[in-house]
């Protein structure tokens, strides 16, 4: 089983059509993967999908960056 | 206000006869077929169970994966004929021309795949599921929103929806603005995927389509006597128009002139036309009078022939009406009889085949024709294309709510 970092940063390469090398845990969704508002809206859905997890719309606007993504991810599937 | 002069630079095609328009084109010639039978889903329950399908066609020659997975077919098929039809034309987008460049793309229905999709999501698992792209991937504009994007045409951006006429209108709208000034070049047609559940099952509903499900490649056929509805078709049909003087200062190829257009309404019924073809008789005189020709000039009519018992012996008629004893040597074929009814795309498509006809002299078959109907006395190109001067041809579109269309394409000479 990968781990969750690994599993993320799959899932935003995927996402957003860049390569996994490129997704640094710091790196922005928007300002460094290239995302726009609907690209960040279809990414919290396939991470949700991942992780069998809901994540509601208020947490999700705060989720920008990769490792703002990964926490997110450990501390609610505790 | 002087008009100013428009002519066709660029063509580009998706259709069930092939992903290009050498290779639908040749099928055409051929008189080929391109129904069969519908394996998209099941369609066992349904009163009609054959379609004009696309075929071999590969999305990520034209998109990303991710995007393509975004959108409706319709868009695929839409953006590839458009991206074939820009490149051939040679039109290079720059900062200088980018405002002058537009697009008018419809579609007669949009993605209804993409929205029947999405309603079994909110069945299944809820609305929080939908995607995003739900609507951008689904709306009819979007063809032409993704293509100015692409290629930065700041022009007029529209996408006129008038069913099955949509393709034509939005051709010969296009035309006008150019005319007028609003643009110098306009990347035109439409794209239709309408071969879904909802789709088939519709016009199933409403006894438009052909039920010859035993033998699909011989149920398109207008104007024979055992015609029983259309075949539904899909693909995406594309065109570059221009402004004459620019595109002869840029040596671009000229396939022909766009010098007519016209449209009407029956103000009848529906889904009906009348008896005597009144409606298309009007925008076919208007195309005629757009361009300031006589109808016995007319060497080709690219008909609308949707293979109903109805449309067919109306428009028919209405062709007799316009010419009088012209009628007598007008080539008039329906290329639906081979690639099925596109709705939306069907006006583009056939456009693109009229102004192959000028340009190859050749006048495409009408497959299937065993034995006209009564009343269906014109020279309906049976079952061979015929070889004949072409120095105008028209194309027809006629769609639900009684909406017409006619273009007028002529013989471009330098």
């Amino acid at each position: 089983m990968s781990s969750i970092e690994e599993r993320v940063k799959k899932i935003v390469a995927e996402q957003l059509g860049v390569k996994e090398d490129d997704v640094q845990e710091s790196a922005s969704f928007v300002e460094d993967l290239g995302a726009d508002s609907l690209d960040t809206v279809e990414l919290v859905m396939a991470l949700e999908e991942e992780f069998e997890t809901e994540i509601p719309d208020e947490e999700a606007e705060k989720i920008t960056t990769v490792k703002l993504a990964i926490d997110y991810i450990k501390e609610n599937l505790q | 206000m002087s008009k100013r002069r428009v002519v066709v630079t660029g063509l580009g095609m998706v259709s069930p006869l092939g992903n290009s328009v050498a290779e639908s084109w040749q099928q055409i010639l051929e008189g080929r077929s391109g129904v069969a039978e519908i394996n998209s889903f099941d369609t066992s329950a349904y009163a009609t169970r054959i379609g004009a399908s696309i075929k071999d066609f590969s999305v990520d020659e034209y998109m990303s994966a991710k995007e393509a997975k975004r959108f409706d077919p319709f868009i695929h098929y839409g953006i590839a004929a458009a991206e074939q039809a820009l490149s051939d034309s040679g039109l290079a987008i720059q900062d200088s021309n980018a405002h002058r460049v537009g697009t008018a793309i419809g579609s007669g229905i949009g993605g209804i795949g993409l929205i029947e999709k999405s309603r079994m999501t909110i069945e299944k698992s809820g609305p929080r599921k939908l995607s995003p792209f739900t609507v951008p991937g689904a709306i009819i504009n979007m063809v032409a929103g993704l293509m100015a994007i692409r290629h930065n045409l700041q022009g007029p951006s529209i996408a006129i929806t008038t069913a099955c006429t949509t393709g034509t209108h939005n051709i010969g709208m296009a035309a006008r603005m150019i005319a007028y000034g609003d643009a110098d070049a306009m990347l035109v047609g439409g794209a239709e995927m309408a071969t879904t559940q909802v789709g088939l099952g519709g016009f199933a509903a409403a006894r438009a389509m052909s039920t010859r499900n035993d033998d699909p490649q011989g149920a398109s056929r207008p104007w024979d006597k055992e015609r029983d509805g259309f075949v539904l078709g899909d693909g995406a049909g594309m065109l570059v128009l221009e402004e004459l003087e620019s595109a002869r200062q840029r040596g671009a190829t000229i396939y022909a002139e766009l010098s007519g257009f016209g449209m009407s309404c029956d103000a009848f019924h529906m889904t009906s036309p009348p008896e005597d073809g009144r409606g298309a008789l009007a925008a076919m005189q208007a195309a005629l009078n757009d361009a300031q020709k006589d109808a016995a000039v007319l060497d080709y009519i690219n008909a609308h022939g949707t293979s109903t018992v109805a449309g067919d012996v109306a428009e028919s008629r209405a062709i007799e009406r316009l010419m009088g004893p012209a009628a007598d040597a007008v080539a008039v074929s329906s290329t639906k009889s081979m690639v099925g009814h596109l709705l939306g795309a069907a006006g583009a498509v056939e456009a693109i085949f009229s102004v192959l006809a000028i340009r190859d002299q050749v006048a495409p078959p009408t497959i299937n024709l065993q034995t006209p109907d009564e009343g269906c006395t014109l020279n309906y190109v049976p079952n061979a294309a015929q070889q004949r001067r072409i120095e105008h041809a028209m194309s027809n579109s006629f769609g639900f709510g009684g909406t017409n269309g006619s273009l007028l394409f002529s013989r471009y000479q330098g």
